[in-house]
C-alpha cells in the first residue's frame, strides 16, 4: 500500500507536466488527388517598378504544389478540444508587401493578435481585407509611411486585396487557438507542445474549402494526420 | 411694368436685439453680408485644399506637418494617400463652385444691391430671404462634416459620376458616409438656392420703384435677374438628381446602376440603372451653373467699367440681350461635357453647335467692353483694375473653350488639364475678379470706410500676374495630354512634365499668401480706414444716394423717384460729369 | 498705373504665346504639344487643332493687345479730355463678332465633321482584329479569343482574381472561353485595325492614348468599343482618365505595337502562359 501510494504519487509527477505543459504532438502532411489548376504567369506589365524585381514572373498563389503532390500554405489548427487560451501574444506578425506580391501569401494570427503591414514598394498599395465577421476596412500604404498595425477580434479567413494592384491577393487567417501552423513547401505540418485529449483538427485551403478530422493524443507521442484535397482543374 | 401702382416690401420694424440685427436678420443687407462672410470662409477653405494638393503633386513623399491631426488614416505620418487627395480635390471643387462661385457674385452682392438699385426697401419676401441663407449655411455644415466622418469625404469629384458615387462602400476608402452628406449637402443647397432665386425675380419684377422701368436698371441688376432665373431651372434639376442620388445610396434602388457589377469582389446588388442619367441630370444643371457663376461679375464688372470709363457702354442692350442670350442658350449645351461619355455620337455633333455659338454673345460682349473703353476718360482704382482684370481673363479662359466645344478636338483634350485651366481661367479667376472688383468698389458703402487703396493695387498685381503663371501653364499641359484629377503622376509620359507642375505649385502659393493682403485689407479698413464719403466714386446708381452705410430701411421710408438710366456718365452738369439716376436734372451736353 | 498694367497684359499675353510657339516650356527640353501620330485617322484631328490653335491664338493676342493699348492710351486723361466714342459704335462689333466667330465656326465644323466621322460614324471593318478590353479599379486587361475566335461569356460571380481569372470565365462548362488569352497589355499588329470591344467591371473608367488620338470612356452597363489602326511599332501607354476612385492615377497599361511576326509569337507565347 505505502508502495502503491508512492508509485501513484511518482506517476503523477510524471504525467503532470505531460497535462499541462504538453508534450504531444501531431504532424501529418497535406497532399491532394487529381489535377489542380496551372498556376498562372502574373503580368505585372501595369506596374513597371514591380516587374523588374522579378526576373522571371511570378505565378499565382491560390493553389501552391509541391513534391510528391503536397499542398503548402494550408493553414492546420486545433478547432475544437484546445484548452481556452486568453491573451494573445504580444509580439506582432508581420505582412510585407513588396515587388506588389504579399510575403507570405497567407498569414496566420491570433484573435487580437497586433498585425502590421509594411510596404516595401516603390509604390502605393491598398490594403482591403474583405471582413465579414471582423470590421472590414481599407487604408492606402504610400510608400516612405509607417506600417499600418491592426488587430482582429473573431475569428475568420479574411480574403485580403490590393486594389491599385489587382492580382495581389492574400488571406488572413485569424485564429482563437495559439496551436496553427501552416504547411510547408514538402506539404508537412507539425502541431506540437499539446497536453494529452480529444481534438478537432482542420486544414483549410483557400480554394478547396476546409477538412477536419478527429483525433486523441495522450502523453508525449506523435500522432500522423494526414489531409488529402481534391484538386479542382479549373 | 406700370409706374403708378408701385408696390412695396412688407414694412418691417427696426430690429432691437443683437439676435435680430446680425443673426437671424430679414435686413437683405445683412443677409447680403453674412452669404460674403460665408463665401470667405468657404473660399479660405477652398485654397487651403488646393495648396495641399499642389505640394502633394510636386513633393509627395514629403510629409505636410500636421496633416494627419486632420485624418490619421487619410495622410498616415502627414504623407497624403491616394484617397485623401481624391477627397480634398471633390472638396475643393464643391465649396469653390457652390459655396464661393454661386454666392458671392450672386447671392452675396445681390442680395446687398439688387434692393437697393431698384429702389426698393428689401426684398419681395424678406423671412424667406433669411431662410435661405440659414439653409445655405446648413447645407454648408453638412459638408464640412464629412471631414470628420471615419470614411472620410467622398472622392468622386464636384460632378460626383455615378456608379462611382452611387454603390456605396464598397467602391473603396472615400466613398462611405462622406458622400452620402455631399448629396445631402447639395439637396439643401439647391432648396436654398431656389428660395433665393425666387426673391430675386419677384423683387425685380414687382418692387421697382417709380421711374424704375427695367431699362433704366443697372447691369448688375440685370445680370442678377438674368442669374435668378437661370437658377430656378437648373437647381430644380438638381434637386431631384441628388435624392436619387442618395436613394441609391441608402435605399437600395438602382437610378444610376446597371447590374453584373463587381466591386471590392461583391456582385452589386443593383440593376436596370443608367450612369448617363446621372451625367444628362448633373451637366443639364451644371452648364447653366457655370453661366451663374460668370453672369454676375459680368454684371459687376460692366456697372464698374462704366463707372470708371466716365462714359456709358457703346450699348447698354445690346449686352442686356447677350446675356440674355447667354441664359437661353446655356440650357442647350450640357452635352459637351459628354462627347466621349458613350452617349450618341450624333448627339455629340448637336451640342457642339449651340456650344460654338455661345461664343458669339460672349464675343459681343467683350468687343463692347473693349469698344468702350475707346475715348474714355479711364480711372485707375483697385475695383477698375480688377474690373479690366476680368476682361484679359474672360478672353483667355474663353478662348480655351474654343478648342473644347468641337468634338474631335475634344477626343483629344476631354479630361486633361486644358479642361481644368479651361474653367479656372473663365469660371474661377474671372468670377473672382468679378467679386474683388465689386468689394473695392461697394465696401465703402457697406461699411462706410475707404479700403487702402495702394494695398489693393499690390493684391491686384500678385493675384493678375499670379492667377497666369498658375493657370496657363495647365493649357499647355493639357495639350501634352497630362491626365487630370490624377493623385500623383507615376506615368512614362508625366514624369518629365513634373518641373512644370512646379512652377505652378510655387506660383499657387505665392499668388495664395498674396490674399493675406486682401484679408488684412478687409478687416484692418472695417475699423480703421479713412471714413467713405457717401459717393466716392462718383457713381450714378441708387446705393450712391444713400449714407455709407445705409440705414436699415434703405431709403428712410420714402420711396426715390428715378429719371434716369444709370450710365449719365461724359455729360455736363451740376455734380460733375455724370448725373445721379434719381436727379431730376437733365444733362446739359 | 494704367500704363503699367497695359505693358503687364502685353508681356503676359506675348509669354503665353511662347511655349504655344516654340512647343517647349520655356528654354528646356520638356515638350508641350500631342506626341507624334500613330494613327490613321489623327492627321484631321490634327489638322483642325492647328488650325483652332491659329486663330485662337489670334483672336487671344489681338483681344489682349487691344486691350492693353486702350488701357495705354486712355487711362488718366484729365478731367475735361474728349470723349470719343469708337468708329462704327455698337452695330460694327455685333457684326463683326457675328462674322468672326460665324467663319471660325464654319471652317472647323465642317473639317470637325470629318474628324468626328472617321472615328464614330465609321464602323469597324468586318476583318479587323477583334480584342475585348475590361476596366477595373484599376487595371485593364485585354482579351483575344484564341484559336476558336470566339470569346467565351463573361460570368462576374465567377471572377477570381486571386487565380487570375480577371473577366469571370467559367471553362469548366463554357467551351469556347478554354482557349482565351487574357493579357495585361494590349498587344495589336501594326498596319492592322484593332475592334476593342470595352467591358466596365465596376465603375466608370476611360480607354485613352494619345498617340491615337482615342478617347473612350467606359460605361457600366454599355457596350461600346472603338476601332483604330496603328501604324508604328512601339510601347506606348494606355491611362485611364476618368476618375475610378483611390487608384485612378496607376491605371493603365501598355500598348504595345508589334510587327505581324512578333505579334503573332507573343500571342502564342501569352497562350501558353494561360
Amino acid at each position: 500500500m505505502f508502495k502503491t501510494r508512492w508509485f501513484l504519487a511518482l506517476l503523477t509527477l510524471v504525467v503532470s507536466p505531460g497535462l499541462l505543459f504538453g508534450a504531444a504532438t501531431i504532424s501529418g502532411k497535406v497532399s491532394y488527388t487529381g489535377t489542380p489548376a496551372k498556376s498562372k504567369t502574373i503580368d505585372m506589365s501595369k506596374e513597371p517598378s514591380c516587374a523588374k524585381q522579378h526576373t522571371t514572373p511570378i505565378t499565382t498563389e491560390a493553389v501552391v504544389t509541391g513534391p510528391n503532390n503536397s499542398l503548402a500554405n494550408v493553414v492546420v489548427y486545433i478547432s475544437a478540444g484546445a484548452p481556452d487560451e486568453s491573451s494573445a501574444p504580444s509580439q506582432a506578425v508581420t505582412f510585407t508587401q513588396k515587388g506588389c506580391q504579399y510575403i507570405p501569401h497567407v498569414i496566420a494570427l491570433r484573435t487580437g493578435q497586433e498585425l502590421k503591414v509594411v510596404n516595401e514598394d516603390q509604390t502605393s498599395h491598398n490594403i482591403h481585407p474583405m471582413a465579414k465577421v471582423n470590421r472590414e476596412w481599407n487604408k492606402s500604404q504610400p510608400p516612405g509611411t509607417p506600417p499600418l498595425s491592426e488587430k482582429f477580434d473573431k475569428e475568420e479567413f479574411i480574403p485580403v486585396k490590393c486594389n491599385v494592384h489587382p492580382w495581389m491577393h492574400g488571406y488572413f487567417a485569424v485564429l482563437k487557438t495559439s496551436h496553427y501552423t501552416l504547411s510547408g513547401e514538402d506539404g508537412s505540418f507539425k502541431l506540437p507542445d499539446l497536453p494529452a485529449g480529444k481534438y478537432t483538427i482542420t486544414a483549410w485551403q483557400e480554394d478547396y474549402g476546409a477538412q477536419t478530422q478527429d483525433v486523441t493524443i495522450s502523453g508525449s507521442e506523435t500522432k500522423t494526420v494526414d489531409f488529402t484535397f481534391k484538386a479542382k482543374p479549373y | 411694368m406700370s409706374v403708378a401702382s408701385v408696390q412695396h416690401a412688407q414694412h418691417h420694424a427696426p430690429p432691437q436685439s443683437f439676435i435680430r440685427k446680425y443673426i437671424f436678420s430679414v435686413d437683405h443687407k445683412v443677409i447680403g453680408k453674412q452669404y460674403y462672410a460665408l463665401a470667405l470662409v468657404a473660399v479660405l477653405i477652398g485654397m487651403v485644399l488646393s495648396w495641399l494638393m499642389r505640394i502633394h503633386l510636386v513633393w509627395p513623399n514629403a510629409p505636410i506637418p500636421g496633416l494627419q491631426l486632420l485624418s490619421k488614416s487619410g495622410a498616415p505620418g502627414g504623407i497624403m494617400t491616394p484617397e485623401y487627395y481624391l477627397s480634398l480635390l471633390t472638396m475643393h471643387g464643391t465649396l469653390m463652385v457652390f459655396f464661393v462661385l454661386t454666392n458671392a457674385p450672386f447671392a452675396a452682392f445681390g442680395n446687398y444691391f439688387l434692393p437697393i438699385q431698384i429702389g426698393a426697401e428689401d426684398m419681395a419676401f424678406p423671412r424667406f430671404n433669411m431662410m435661405s441663407f440659414w439653409t445655405t449655411f446648413v447645407a454648408f455644415c453638412i459638408l464640412v462634416a464629412a471631414f470628420f466622418v471615419p470614411d472620410g469625404p467622398p472622392l468622386a469629384g464636384w460632378t460626383s459620376y455615378a456608379p462611382l458615387s452611387a454603390v456605396g462602400p464598397d467602391a473603396g476608402p472615400g466613398e462611405g458616409l462622406g458622400q452620402t452628406l455631399w448629396g445631402l449637402s447639395i439637396f439643401v443647397f439647391c432648396i436654398a438656392s431656389l428660395l433665393g432665386s425666387l426673391n430675386f425675380i419677384a423683387t425685380t419684377l414687382d418692387l421697382r420703384t417709380k421711374g424704375m422701368t427695367l431699362a433704366r436698371m443697372p447691369l448688375c441688376t440685370w445680370a442678377w435677374f438674368i442669374t435668378s432665373c437661370i437658377s430656378l431651372l437648373a437647381f430644380a434639376v438638381l434637386l431631384p438628381a441628388c435624392l436619387l442620388l442618395i436613394l441609391d445610396r441608402v435605399a437600395g434602388t438602382s437610378f444610376f446602376i446597371p447590374g453584373g457589377l463587381v466591386i471590392s469582389d461583391r456582385l452589386q446588388p443593383h440593376s436596370g440603372g443608367s450612369p448617363l442619367l446621372w451625367q444628362h441630370l448633373f451637366w443639364f444643371f451644371g452648364h447653366p451653373e457655370v453661366y451663374i457663376a460668370i453672369l454676375p461679375s459680368i454684371g459687376i464688372v460692366s456697372h464698374i467699367l462704366v463707372n470708371s470709363m466716365r462714359r456709358p457702354l457703346l450699348s447698354y442692350r445690346v449686352v442686356i440681350y447677350c446675356m440674355m442670350a447667354i441664359g437661353f442658350l446655356s440650357y442647350m449645351v450640357w452635352g459637351h461635357h459628354m462627347f466621349v461619355s458613350g452617349m450618341n455620337p450624333f448627339s455629340s455633333l448637336m451640342f457642339s453647335f449651340p456650344t460654338l455659338v455661345i461664343t458669339i454673345p460672349a464675343t459681343i460682349m467683350t468687343l463692347i467692353w473693349l469698344g468702350s473703353l475707346y475715348g474714355s476718360r479711364l480711372r485707375i482704382t483697385s475695383a477698375s483694375l480688377f474690373a479690366l482684370g476680368f476682361i484679359s481673363m474672360f478672353v483667355s479662359g474663353g478662348v480655351s473653350g474654343f478648342f473644347l466645344a468641337q468634338p474631335s478636338i475634344d477626343i483629344y483634350l476631354h479630361a486633361t488639364y486644358f479642361v481644368v485651366g479651361h474653367f479656372h481661367m473663365v469660371m474661377g479667376v474671372a468670377s473672382l475678379f468679378g467679386v474683388l472688383a465689386g468689394t473695392y468698389f461697394w465696401y465703402p458703402k457697406m461699411t462706410g470706410r475707404m479700403m487702402n487703396e495702394p494695398l489693393g493695387r499690390i493684391h491686384f498685381w500678385f493675384t493678375f500676374v499670379g492667377a497666369y503663371c498658375i493657370f496657363m501653364p495647365f493649357h499647355y499641359l493639357g495639350l501634352a495630354g497630362n491626365v487630370r484629377r490624377y493623385s500623383a503622376f507615376v506615368d512614362d509620359y508625366l514624369l518629365p512634365l513634373i518641373p512644370v507642375h512646379r512652377f505652378i505649385t510655387i506660383a499657387a502659393l505665392v499668388t495664395g499668401v498674396a490674399q493675406l493682403i486682401f484679408l488684412y485689407n478687409l478687416i484692418h479698413s472695417r475699423f480703421l480706414g479713412a471714413p467713405a464719403p457717401p459717393n466716392p466714386w462718383e457713381c450714378t446708381s441708387l446705393e450712391w444716394t444713400m449714407p455709407s452705410p445705409p440705414p436699415f430701411d434703405n431709403f428712410g421710408g420714402k420711396h426715390p423717384v428715378v429719371y434716369h438710366d444709370p450710365y449719365q456718365y461724359g455729360v455736363k452738369s451740376s455734380t460733375g460729369d455724370f448725373l445721379m439716376q434719381d436727379s431730376p436734372e437733365e444733362a446739359q451736353a | 498705373m494704367g500704363k503699367v498694367f497695359a505693358v503687364i497684359v502685353v508681356v503676359i499675353a506675348l509669354a503665353s504665346a511662347v511655349p504655344i510657339i516654340t512647343h517647349h516650356w520655356f528654354g528646356t527640353a520638356i515638350e508641350l504639344r500631342p506626341p507624334e501620330d500613330i494613327s490613321t485617322h489623327g492627321h484631321a484631328i490634327d489638322e483642325q487643332l492647328s488650325e483652332t490653335m491659329v486663330e485662337a491664338g489670334l483672336s487671344f493676342l489681338a483681344a489682349q493687345l487691344v486691350l492693353a493699348l486702350f488701357v495705354w492710351k486712355f487711362s488718366n486723361r484729365s478731367a475735361n479730355a474728349e470723349i470719343k466714342t469708337f468708329p462704327g459704335g455698337a452695330k460694327w462689333l455685333v457684326i463683326a463678332a457675328l462674322a468672326l466667330v460665324g467663319t471660325e465656326m464654319l471652317a472647323l465644323g465642317v473639317l470637325g465633321q470629318r474628324a468626328w466621322a472617321t472615328v464614330y460614324f465609321t464602323p469597324a471593318k468586318p476583318d479587323a482584329l477583334q480584342v475585348q478590353a475590361q476596366a477595373g479599379q484599376f487595371a485593364f486587361y485585354f482579351r483575344y479569343p484564341g484559336a476558336d475566335g470566339k470569346f467565351g461569356d463573361l460570368h462576374p460571380d465567377k471572377i477570381d482574381e486571386g487565380n487570375s481569372n480577371f473577366f469571370g470565365l467559367d471553362p469548366a462548362n463554357d467551351v469556347d472561353s478554354r482557349d482565351d488569352i487574357v493579357s495585361g497589355e494590349l498587344a495589336v499588329p501594326a498596319n492592322r485595325e484593332v475592334h476593342l470591344l470595352m467591358h466596365a467591371k465596376d465603375v466608370g473608367h476611360s480607354f485613352y492614348v494619345r498617340e491615337l488620338r482615342i478617347q473612350q470612356d467606359f460605361v457600366p452597363g454599355l457596350d461600346l468599343s472603338v476601332h483604330f489602326t496603328a501604324t508604328k511599332v512601339g510601347k506606348y501607354e494606355i491611362v485611364c482618365t476618368q476618375l475610378c476612385g483611390l487608384g485612378h492615377y496607376n491605371m493603365k497599361a501598355y500598348l504595345n505595337v508589334l510587327s505581324q511576326e512578333d505579334f503573332d509569337s507573343w500571342l502564342k507565347q501569352k497562350a501558353s502562359e494561360q
